[in-house]
């Protein structure tokens, strides 16, 4: 009885709580669902602008000299024989045939099937692009993953403790450094590391070759100098941008108002600034999180990385249309998602957004 | 408020000799030139002077606190037996937000937009462990209760875009309060409110210092803003005391010729004259931002070589009908009649000599002209579009147009950033006077300028009108400003017109609703008037 009573109170209790709290929960689902349309939104457009690239990509690589069947024929062929090639591989149709069978197919999850390994003998040793894109895509995306976790977190600490110490010696040092890693051409970075970390001493290997074999210890053991090259590159511009938001705030009159509230100089930099920083310091993380995807192709070539970047390059010197064409696209979708990450990281830390009057 | 000040109580701030220099044009200038200041516990000091007298930085150095770009090279400033010119970083840091608060000009600007407000409003009190976070909180409710802001029981949870100015100076007094600091420095708190709003401000702000006995310095240039919070009033001026009396004996004897010239501003007034040929009208205006409806039904016309005074609070719409006459934002709906004829509602589709005859002068003259042209350049621009003047004859003219405005030739190859602020408006007034116009319309032009100056602009305006039978549409929020220039006043709230005739009728009674609340906002040079404001509305 007394229980009962007990129980029957409490959930009195909590049933006026909820009741309490239920406008507010209420208004906190429509500002969620306010911003889930907004990043809806923004996705949609960012297939939009994919689907512009298409057409960009097709359209410049149509521009290209020579193709494929000229490439492997060479130049004795008859005209038959290279007409017949052509056919096989689909090149004699229309352009924007061809350019709609590609869109389609990549719709359905199909990037096509690799030129190269067919030759006019009628001998079809080709691969699906898929087969060769994915692999190393992985392992772009695997040496792209540890330079950035390397590298952002780096860069951030960097930048306020530059803000923080501004104008001191550190914050020169820090700046020069990085204005110098930045300065050098990446495959001298490369040299360098080489030179000093896999030569004169020893510590990493000087070849990061990988394959689906290598085991994890072992494939970081491998892109560590890659992954230190490409940390060497982008630290700067993320530190600087950092500093430099950071730096930009500390005029606000809000600032002033913290300090005069008493707080301490990192407090004031950690608190009340870089709350208000996120938007700009995405953005660049963004741009160059984009870099190490598309970007890398040098770095892989001293290397010996089996990434994406060589693989683009060795398909346009074969003139291999369906590869040149999948890694396009894939380095244009790279760019648009992360900037749209970049986006979203301010919209969620912007409160006039998130919460709107 | 205003007792006299009582010398029995403890001194609560010394500061002795202060001097501070700032930094600019790569050299050190003295900003504060040995000012002494002092202030017991409970007292509340007045502290006014011109933009440039160097009050808020003095106000800041109360808490040992110098600006980027200033330093303090010497004196002493004891508070409660520490000397803060001498104190470390640290142990300032220990007083600030605790003991010693400070409350800022522009609340939009001085809260962190990324945090809700109850956490910024507790954050010093619970840095320092003054008592638990929780009680805290709950305090500061209690506060934002006390200084009646609309459901202080979650206004808390909102962030600071999400609650309107009046409100956010007040939240920002709570924020003070919260660690009940034994000095509170009010720099400019209501400056950038309106007249309704900071009434209740004000009486929120006195109440609560009054109730908790804190004392305050209030920094302000508004003198009868000062003379309902202060006890006593100090005058500054280049950076040195002036003269300093008990608010009462300051209000009716001050000695110094400066602070008798400061006093007398307010007593401008013209006097209205009816005018009965109509320049330009606009009949039942309704305009839009996209959506937003901002004006319905308005209809005003300006009777030529008069002066017709628009006033309101900010949004009422009063520049919005600016933006319809020149035609910067088309009507929805209305017409807008020019000499008797339909002039175009685009200004796209408006002819050059219709430009021609209506121009304008803004709030901003700092915004309103290219940073990187010469006044020549400047006020030359208009005379060769609309007049075709090149070469000497132009030059001629410019110089000409300075000397109307009190200026002369020697300002022709300056740039705007060399110039002082009354100097840059008077330039914007050349700009438009360049082109011959009938009507100028004059938005908050003089709101950003000192009283002195303000008097100046006003004056030259109206020598000016009476020249050359100019045609004024007066935007304004400034009640002194509105009775020394006006012939006409149209008060206006939320988008509609409340009430507009005569200078001499809107100003006396019977008043609708809305301009009464209007007129009795504006604070009087009378210690008296708010408690007295405050009686009056409650009963």
């Amino acid at each position: 009885m007394a229980n009962n009573a007990l129980t029957a109170s409490c959930s009195v209790r909590n049933f006026k709580k909820i009741d309490g709290t239920r406008p507010s929960v209420k208004q906190g689902n429509a500002r969620l669902n306010a911003v889930l349309a907004t990043i809806l939104k923004r996705l949609g457009l960012g297939l939009a602008t994919l689907f512009v690239v298409s057409g960009i990509i097709f359209s410049s690589i149509s521009m290209l000299p020579g193709d494929f069947s000229e490439a492997v024929l060479g130049q004795a062929a008859t005209q038959e024989t290279v007409a017949a090639f052509r056919k096989e591989l689909g090149l004699d149709k229309s352009a924007p045939v061809r350019y709609f069978e590609w869109v389609g197919s990549v719709l359905q999850g199909d990037l096509g099937t690799s030129f190269s390994g067919r030759n006019a003998s009628g001998q079809d040793r080709s691969r699906q692009v898929s087969d060769l894109v994915m692999p190393r895509l992985w392992n772009t995306l695997f040496l792209a993953g540890v330079t950035a976790l390397i590298a952002v977190p780096l860069a951030l600490f960097l930048g306020l403790t530059a803000a923080l110490y501004r104008n001191t010696a550190y914050d020169r040092i820090v700046n020069a450094l990085t204005l110098t890693t930045i300065s050098t051409p990446e495959f001298f970075v490369a040299y360098i590391l080489i030179l000093f970390l896999a030569s004169l001493w020893p510590v990493f290997p000087s070849l990061a070759n990988i394959d689906a074999t290598t085991d994890l210890g072992e494939r970081l053991y491998r892109v560590a100098l890659p992954a230190l090259t490409l940390t060497l590159v982008i630290v700067a511009h993320m530190m600087r941008m950092t500093r430099a938001a950071i730096i930009n705030l500390l005029a606000s009159p809000y600032i002033e108002m913290a300090r005069l509230k008493g707080a301490s100089q990192s407090e004031i930099i950690l608190k009340h600034a870089l709350p208000n920083a996120w938007s700009p310091i995405a953005t660049v993380i963004a741009f160059n999180l984009a870099y190490l995807v598309v970007g890398v192709v040098v770095v892989e070539v001293v290397f010996v990385y089996p990434g994406i970047g060589q693989l683009m390059v060795d398909a346009v010197t074969s003139r291999d249309i369906p590869v040149v064409q999948a890694c396009a696209l894939i380095f244009a979708a790279t760019y648009i998602l992360l900037n749209l990450t970049a986006d979203i990281i301010g919209i969620v830390t912007n409160p006039r957004l998130l919460h709107p009057r | 408020m205003t007792n006299e000040p009582d010398a029995s109580n403890e001194i609560l701030l010394e500061m002795r000799g202060i001097r501070i220099d700032g930094y600019s044009d790569e050299q050190w200038h003295p900003i504060i030139k040995g000012v002494d200041l002092t202030l017991r516990r409970g007292e509340i000091m007045g502290l006014i002077g011109e933009s440039g007298a160097g009050k808020s930085t003095l106000g800041k150095a109360a808490m040992g606190y110098t600006q980027p770009g200033c330093k303090l090279t010497g004196g002493s400033i004891m508070f409660d037996g520490i000397d803060l010119a001498k104190a470390s970083d640290r142990e300032k840091r220990k007083l600030w937000g605790t003991r010693i608060a400070y409350v800022a000009q522009s609340a939009a600007a001085s809260f962190n937009p990324a945090h809700r407000l109850i956490d910024q409003t507790v954050e010093s009190s619970t840095r320092r462990g003054i008592r638990p976070d929780a009680e805290s909180r709950a305090d500061a409710v209690e506060l934002f209760r006390a200084l009646q802001l609309p459901d202080p029981e979650t206004i808390g949870s909102r962030y600071p875009h999400q609650v309107s100015g009046g409100q956010l100076q007040r939240v920002m007094t709570a924020m003070a309060m919260s660690p009940r600091p034994d000095l509170i420095i009010f720099d400019e708190p209501t400056t950038a409110l309106d007249v309704t709003t900071q009434v209740e401000v004000l009486a929120a702000m006195r109440n609560i210092v009054e109730e908790f006995n804190t004392a305050a310095i209030y920094i302000t240039h508004d003198l009868a803003v000062v003379a309902q919070m202060a006890d006593f009033i100090q005058v500054l001026r280049y950076g040195e005391e002036v003269e300093q009396a008990p608010t009462r004996q300051m209000l009716t004897k001050p000695e110094m010729p400066y602070t008798k010239s400061l006093w007398s501003v307010r007593a401008l007034e013209k006097p209205e004259v009816k005018g009965e040929d109509i320049v330009l009208s606009i009949d039942h205006v309704d305009a839009a931002y996209g959506p937003l409806k901002v004006l319905h039904d308005v209809s005003i016309s300006l009777p030529r070589g008069r002066t017709v005074a628009v006033v309101g609070e900010s949004g009422s719409g009063k520049s919005t009908t600016a933006r319809v006459m020149t035609g910067l934002l088309p009507p929805l709906t209305g017409t807008i009649m020019f000499n008797g004829e339909p002039l175009p509602p685009a200004l796209k589709d408006r002819s050059k000599d219709q430009l021609q005859r209506i121009q304008m002068i803004y709030q901003m003259a700092d915004t309103a002209m290219n940073p990187r042209q010469t006044v020549e350049t400047i006020i030359g621009r208009p005379l060769e579009f609309y007049l075709g003047l090149t070469g000497k004859a132009r030059e001629e003219r410019v110089i000409e147009l300075l000397k109307m405005i009190e200026l002369d030739g020697s300002f022709l190859d300056r740039l705007p950033s060399e110039l002082s602020g009354g100097q840059k408006q008077r330039i914007c007034i050349a700009r438009a006077l360049a082109a011959k116009p009938d009507i100028i319309i004059c938005d908050e032009v003089t709101s950003a300028l000192d009283q002195i100056v303000q008097e100046g602009i006003l004056k030259l305006l109206l020598r000016l009108q009476k020249e050359f039978n100019i045609t004024y549409l007066f935007i304004t929020h400034d009640i002194a400003t509105v009775k020394a220039i006006s012939d006409e006043i149209v008060v206006m709230f939320e988008g509609k017109v409340v009430e507009q005739g005569l200078k001499s009728e809107i100003l006396s009674p019977p008043f609708p609703e809305y301009t009464q609340l209007l007129l009795s906002s504006v604070p009087e040079m009378d210690p008296d008037w708010l408690t007295n404001l405050l009686a009056a509305r409650s009963a």
